[in-house]
């Protein structure tokens, strides 16, 4: 199956992109790894009339450490994210998120800027974002702004972004001593896509669940955080039975769609097994 | 004395396939080529109402335009089925016409209304999506349990009900008495559902008509050219078949799928001629899922009733199986032939009665796929041998030894006559077990698996052993069942002057290495260099009339008829070397590549024979020029694999999800050419199983649409899901083919889904869970644990 027709793009600086963007406006999408994008313009659910291709910005795929902060621009791939050194020292659990993510094609074309903007309510991502309480950067010719990843998911495919805008930049709070994260997913065995995937924060200060931060993808129309888990556990002792009854409040308020491979009531307990696992992980990683 | 065969050899045709350098029926550019695309309905039940083309029509680059109304006006009949199967009332099968494209109704999704035909690709699917076709949705029946209801949709107007035909096998009388005096009787009632066959080459067709000779070419992703050229030929386009040559390059994986004759082969051809262009189409990855034949959809009741010993008493049961919308080549086959003739497994069960409703749905159509028919006559007793071991309290492989036929080796032996029809050709098979319950430690088992559950681990263990019918057939007996086709096969042996030889087979490789395993045996048989051996497939301009690959026959059948022609160019050979060496032909040996003559160490190669075959000038009186012929085998028998799988299962109990850890096979496929060949066939098949039972399955919903339509969601086995497998042989020769080969292509796929079944079943059976329905996703097993522990 081809694409419909369209116009090719490759903008070479962050400029040239929003120049672009500019001139070609709702006629364009944006090309980050296309590993969304490239199948939906096959089967023709997807007929732009313009491509943007960002692949060819070298300063949208740097990884750097700023400010007690790690900031990955928007075009770094997974494997870039992987296999970063930077990335790997200060938030590791977004290491290993990268790497868990497809096949070994898909990391080395796919790209963060580009999963956080298609905003897939089962991209892995999302949750981590929430959960790493990461601040998205989005540039447009006016300048940059920077958006709390819990003010950028709006709905299913839908994000902060606003016209003219682009993703340039995901910054990362590096994690002190004393607090942990952890991704857990559990994945659809064809797609690899999280059915339940889990990220969750916690410093551990004196024995005590502190900032503690619990976040979904997979479950329902968007990533979430879930205050229920974060809140049971806030302040409690760090051990496995508080760990265990917290987990068990997993989505409790929010509606979760099944399909045919996982029902909402398997959902729902899924989501319990991974919020215990990422909570146990973030709390060990925590207090090593 | 052999020198290549039963040796591991590397297949001779993969460095062209692992270079790139394949020739795949997508590869072949003509000139003049222009590009089809198919459009297909959405709708799984609808009405057309009309049809307009003409904004495709005004796109630059788009040739032409056609409907089902312009093939309809042409006369062309619709794809015919080749196997004809009768109610048991005595009915004609009822066969609906399957049209080329559709002129009045859509009957599933993906049910061709029309092509477009341009200049290039891009053109074309630019033009296909500005065909406005108007459907009238009309309701669906998609499940095969519902569509024998009452008020079930009709898929076919003309016919009375959704019954394609019902057929039963077996002695009801005698079944039913064995029940009555049954000590313990076992049911199971299942779904064995639909599977896609996801060839990895998409079928592909190019029709190319020649105005100038009057002659048509189709090249075609196949897995049986001659077969597509009689059926197109004579059924569907009427067409001469001297003036019709298909050519089936190489073909990326079939599984079954590629052995019908499908619609878009006649629309290529017929189309051509009208455009007096060649024209490709080839398959999109979403087109196969729902136009490629699917395999399977029983809905099954069974029951086996055994004495207070464990000794089989009797077996029936009733499946109603799907057809899908249409009746696809070989599907009547399928349920029937290949499945209730498979009820006797290989135990001694004296009575057998069982009833198959074969039907129609609103989905696509379902014929053979890897082992077709016989994987579910194995998945029902297999599942039941180790169902019923548990209710009995039985070991589930004591409960098989209780049962087994006794060993018959087919030649001082009789063969075994069953309950069903067939008689089985030489069977051992308890060693099987026995080695397999060996590899695999079977008498620790059960310590381990209660020590894990005492550690909150659950792991099980299932058992499958089997027999299975390969080798098709001989054509009187088919012909007798309903086949409209014999089921022999061709070959030429044709010595070349140089003594190099090539050998044109009526079997078509589809990724079976014929290449390989045939050149081996024909090495051998003439003492000459595997090299020196070129074996050529697929065109029927080149080929003898043959009947293609598919159900474990190519060297059973194919291969026997390569021998026979061996054996006429040994017997010329040896006229012409008693000239040569002024000797009587009786004392005469060939070995080691030459006729030599008894207690002297007077001798003269092959090649000069053949040499002299062809430069006659000092050559016996009478005698014709040439080392060249042709042969055709039809088989004296079926062949019966037979084997033993077991499988060792985790099940994460939180999750639900099936780790197989262990995977152990002991196959008898009769004699072997090529042991790696024979292993790959069965890592193959193996993992296929596994597939069905764990993770793929295609679904419709109750409107009719696939839910499993792309790589997303429909799940595919991958390396990472699976074991080591270890796989090794007892070998029993077939007593009636001159190879003692029995066929290796499906026995993985037949064995390996109920094993794995019985093995997580086995996991979880201090539970209280006694089924499960395929596949066994995590949230199915998770949920039959629930209910089990009553949550």
């Amino acid at each position: 199956m081809l694409p419909a027709s369209f116009d090719y793009h490759r903008a070479t600086s962050v400029a040239d992109a929003l120049g672009m963007l500019g001139s070609l406006g709702d006629e364009a999408k944006i090309l980050a790894g296309g590993h969304s994008l490239i199948p939906a313009l096959k089967l023709r659910l997807s007929k732009p009339a313009h491509l943007i291709d960002l692949n060819a910005i070298p300063e949208l795929r740097s990884i750097t450490r700023q400010n007690g902060h790690i900031v990955v621009g928007a075009m770094a791939t997974h494997t870039a994210v992987q296999t970063s050194d930077i990335v790997r020292s200060a938030v590791p659990f977004i290491a290993d998120l990268a790497g868990s993510i497809g096949d070994a094609s898909v990391r080395n074309r796919g790209t963060i800027g580009g999963v956080i903007a298609h905003a897939d309510p089962r991209a892995d991502y999302p949750a981590a974002l929430l959960a790493a309480d990461a601040t998205v950067v989005l540039t447009s010719k006016s300048g940059s702004r920077n958006v709390k990843a819990d003010d950028f998911f709006v709905d299913m495919f839908t994000t902060a972004l606003a016209e003219g805008e682009l993703v340039t930049e995901i910054h990362f709070p590096a994690l002190a001593k004393g607090t942990g994260a952890s991704y857990q997913k559990f994945s659809h065995p064809a797609s690899r896509y999280a059915i339940v995937g889990c990220a969750a924060r916690v410093t551990v200060e004196g024995g005590v669940c502190k900032n503690v931060r619990v976040a979904f993808t997979g479950l329902t129309e968007k990533a979430f955080r879930d205050n229920g888990v974060e809140s049971a556990l806030e302040g409690k002792p760090a051990n496995e039975a508080t760990i265990q009854a917290a987990a068990l409040l997993a989505a409790k308020s929010i509606e979760v769609t099944g399909d045919s491979f996982a029902d909402e009531a398997y959902r729902r307990h899924i989501a319990t097994v991974q919020a215990r696992k990422a909570l146990l992980a973030a709390v060990a990683a925590a207090t090593k | 004395m052999s020198t290549v065969v039963g040796k591991p050899i590397r297949r001779v045709e993969d460095k062209r396939f692992i270079t790139g350098q394949g020739r795949y029926t997508d590869d072949i550019k003509l000139h003049g080529m222009t590009y089809a695309v198919i459009i297909r309905s959405p709708y799984a039940h609808a009405r057309i109402k009309s049809i307009d083309a003409s904004a495709a029509l005004k796109i630059k680059g788009v040739v032409a335009v056609f409907t089902g109304k312009d093939i309809e006006a042409d006369g062309m009949g619709g794809i015919p089925t080749g196997w004809q199967v009768n109610l048991i009332n005595g009915e004609t099968m009822r066969e609906p016409k399957h049209p080329i494209l559709c002129t009045d109704k859509v009957r599933h999704v993906g049910d061709g209304v029309a092509v477009v035909i341009a200049e290039d690709l891009a053109i074309a699917e630019d033009a296909a999506e500005l065909v406005q076709v108007n459907y009238e949705p009309l309701p669906a029946v998609a499940q095969v349990r519902d569509a024998l209801a009452a008020n079930a949709p009709k898929v076919h107007d003309e016919l009375p009900d959704n019954l394609a035909f019902d057929w039963n096998i077996g002695d009801k009388e005698k079944t039913d008495a064995a029940f009555a005096t049954a000590h313990h009787v076992t049911t199971l009632e299942f779904y064995n559902q639909r599977l896609v066959p996801n060839a990895i080459e998409p079928r592909s067709a190019i029709g190319h008509y020649e105005e100038g000779r009057d002659f048509y070419t189709l090249y075609t992703s196949t897995q049986n050219p001659h077969l597509i050229r009689l059926l197109m030929s004579a059924f569907v386009l009427q067409l001469p078949e001297h003036k019709v040559r298909v050519v089936g390059s190489d073909v990326g994986g079939g599984f079954g799928s590629k052995i019908f004759h499908y619609a878009e082969e006649a629309l290529v051809t017929w189309a051509s001629k009208k455009i007096k262009r060649p024209i490709k189409w080839t398959a999109a990855r979403s087109e196969s899922f729902v136009t490629d034949a699917h395999g399977r959809d029983h809905q099954t009741t069974v029951s086996m009733a055994f004495d207070k010993d464990g000794k089989i008493l009797g077996l029936r049961g009733h499946t109603i199986a799907g057809m899908g919308a249409y009746l696809s080549t070989f599907a009547p086959a399928v349920p029937t032939y290949l499945h209730g003739t498979l009820l006797q497994g290989l135990y001694t069960t004296p009575a057998i009665y069982y009833k198959v409703d074969a039907v129609f749905t609103h989905t696509t159509a379902v014929d053979a796929y890897r082992g077709a028919g016989r994987p579910e006559a194995t998945y029902l007793l297999e599942r039941l041998m180790d169902t019923a071991a548990r209710e009995m309290k039985i070991d589930p492989a004591e409960l098989r030894f209780k049962n087994f036929i006794p060993p018959f080796d087919g030649v001082t032996q009789p063969g075994y006559q069953t309950q069903v029809a067939l008689q089985y050709d030489s069977g051992n098979y308890a060693p099987t077990l026995h080695k397999a319950l060996e590899i695999i430690d079977y008498k620790n088992f059960r310590k381990r698996q209660e020590e894990a559950r005492k550690n909150g681990k659950f792991i099980g263990i299932g058992f499958s052993t089997f027999v299975e019918a390969c080798g098709i057939a001989p054509s009187a007996v088919v012909g007798s069942l309903g086949a409209r086709a014999g089921l022999y096969e061709s070959a030429i042996v044709r010595v070349q002057p140089t003594g190099k030889v090539s050998v044109y087979t009526g079997s078509h490789s589809h990724g079976q290495g014929h290449e390989t395993t045939f050149a081996q045996i024909v090495a051998d048989s003439f003492g000459i260099p595997m090299e020196d051996v070129e074996i050529v497939h697929g065109d029927t301009e080149q080929i003898p009339f043959g009947m293609g690959t598919y159900g474990s026959r190519s060297l059973a059948v194919g291969g026997s008829a390569i021998m026979k022609s061996i054996d006429k160019i040994k017997e010329k050979g040896a006229k012409i070397a008693a000239h040569l060496l002024e000797a009587n032909e009786a004392d005469l040996v060939f070995a080691e590549g030459k006729w030599t003559v008894k207690g002297t160490d007077k001798s003269i190669p092959f090649q000069q024979v053949a040499l002299t075959a062809y430069v006659p000038h000092n050559y016996p009186a009478g005698l014709e020029p040439g080392l060249d012929f042709s042969s055709f085998y039809d088989p004296l028998n079926f062949t019966f694999p037979f084997g033993a799988h077991i499988a060792e299962v985790e099940v994460e109990a939180e999750t639900g999800e099936v780790k197989v850890t262990r995977y152990v096979s002991v196959d008898d496929v009769g004699t072997i050419i090529n042991p790696m060949i024979v292993e790959g066939q069965l890592h193959g098949g193996i993992a296929q199983g596994i597939g069905q039972a764990l993770y793929e399955g295609a679904f419709y919903d109750e409107s009719g649409q696939l839910l499993q339509g792309t790589y997303m969601d429909y799940t595919m086995p991958r390396a990472d899901n699976l074991p080591m497998f270890e796989h090794s042989t007892t070998v029993t020769p077939c007593p009636h083919n001159p190879l003692g080969a029995k066929g290796a292509g499906e026995a993985g796929t037949i064995a390996s889904t109920p094993t794995i079944v019985n093995a997580i079943v086995d996991a979880l059976s201090h539970l209280g869970v006694s089924n499960l329905e395929m596949p066994c996703t995590p949230a199915r097993v998770w949920s039959a644990i629930q209910t089990a522990k009553g949550n």
